[in-house]
């Protein structure tokens, strides 16, 4: 491996569900990015299962933000240290689907259009997990959540995944990568390139969940390395204004197969899972449009 | 073991005792999640080419490495079962918790 990993654990003994992907993506990002660190997260899944007083899990500085505003404390803190003269720290933030698309998205904004010093990452499970699986605007054609029940005539969730990827990189921001934790290598370089970073950065990791998912424990990894096998997800990064796509897919694997192993997609008919086909082949002919071949 | 300390006997006796603020000190372990798991992952060292992978796939940190054994803080084992299923080698294992 290219990149050393910190020994210590930075993010040990919290109660997150047995095989949370979202709880490996902090793990890993806190042993890469090192002690240095501060951590601002917002209500979610991870400041859940963290701070449950006197259970504190996070071994570097760590603090919740409001659910709205966790780009605008990371740019707080960054700019706190900057006047504190630490000037070797990184600020990162840790924010769901939910709280990065839908509820944090202005504050993101407007963190990156202030280009401060900074980290964010999204773990991107989905739904609102946290609060009992319900639909967010990051959560994919047909699934089914609380919010978006499968019945007989609307087939799960009617909207189509936003593209969080896209709409950061149209910040014109320093660095903004997608990842998954299906990936660890890729996604563990990533968060190294992020901090070399003057200025803000963004990634998008995708991190399964077991318990919304309907899957099993074992399978988090898994599932998500198949997410990037069947083209619903993509590794591409951003930045100098150029798209690269890491890993290009030449052959797709069965998407069925992928979405039929998890329980939110147990509903889906042929001609869903043909829409979801189309809208993969279009997302990925539009990767090919813009992607760099350097 | 270079995993982190747990402090069983933490006690809040009194309000006065709780943090002043909205902070308190990182890293405080006061209960561990042994009874979360319905299974045991064992490690089979003798087979194990120490690629490490079951260290960076685990979501609680709990396998690390010790002279030059895998070892898991069976403290905050989950049971999950990803460190099996990623093995390359296979040799991980999963026990029932009671069994023998």
């Amino acid at each position: 491996m290219a990149v050393a990993l910190d020994e210590k654990e930075y993010f040990y003994g919290h109660k997150g569900c047995a095989g949370c992907g979202g709880s490996l993506a902090v793990r890993l990002a806190l042993k890469t990015l090192g002690e240095n660190t501060f951590v601002v997260v917002p209500a979610g899944c991870m400041s859940a299962v963290g701070f449950v007083y006197p259970q504190l899990c996070f071994g570097v500085n760590a603090l919740i933000s409001p659910f709205a505003s966790t780009g605008a404390m990371l740019s707080g803190v960054a700019v706190a240290a900057k006047a504190l003269g630490f000037d070797d720290v990184n600020v990162v933030g840790f924010a769901g689907d939910g709280g990065t698309a839908d509820i944090g998205l202005q504050a993101l904004s407007g963190a990156i259009d202030r280009d401060d010093n900074i980290i964010y990452i999204c773990y991107d499970n989905e739904a609102y997990m946290n609060t009992g699986i319900q639909q967010s605007s990051l959560t994919p054609y047909g699934t089914k959540t609380t919010t978006s029940p499968a019945g007989e005539h609307i087939h799960g969730s009617q909207n189509v995944k936003k593209d969080m990827f896209d709409i950061i990189a149209a910040h014109k921001i320093k660095y903004a990568a997608t990842a998954s934790i299906g990936n660890i290598p890729d996604y563990i370089r990533k968060v190294e390139k992020a901090s070399k970073v003057k200025g803000a950065a963004y990634i998008h990791v995708a991190a399964p969940c077991p318990t919304g998912w309907g899957i099993a424990s074992s399978d988090t990894i898994a599932i998500a390395r198949e997410a990037i096998e069947c083209g619903l997800w993509y590794l591409a990064e951003y930045e100098n204004d150029e798209y690269t796509l890491n890993k290009p897919v030449k052959n797709f694997s069965s998407i069925e197969m992928y979405l039929k192993k998890q329980a939110r997609f147990k509903h889906l008919t042929d001609e869903d899972i043909q829409t979801i086909t189309q809208l993969r082949d279009r997302k990925w002919e539009e990767l090919e449009r813009r992607i760099n071949r350097g | 073991m270079n995993r982190p300390e747990v402090n069983k006997d933490f006690k809040i006796k009194s309000s006065k005792e709780l943090p002043c603020g909205t902070y308190g000190q990182a890293m405080l372990l006061t209960e561990t999640m042994e009874g979360w798991r319905s299974e045991r992952p064992v490690i089979h060292n003798e087979q194990c080419i120490h690629c490490n992978w079951c260290y960076m796939v685990c979501p609680e940190g709990v396998i690390y490495k010790e002279g030059n054994e895998m070892k898991i803080d069976y403290r905050f084992c989950k049971g999950c079962g990803i460190c099996q299923k990623e093995c390359k080698k296979g040799c991980i294992e999963l026990i029932l918790e009671g069994g023998e």
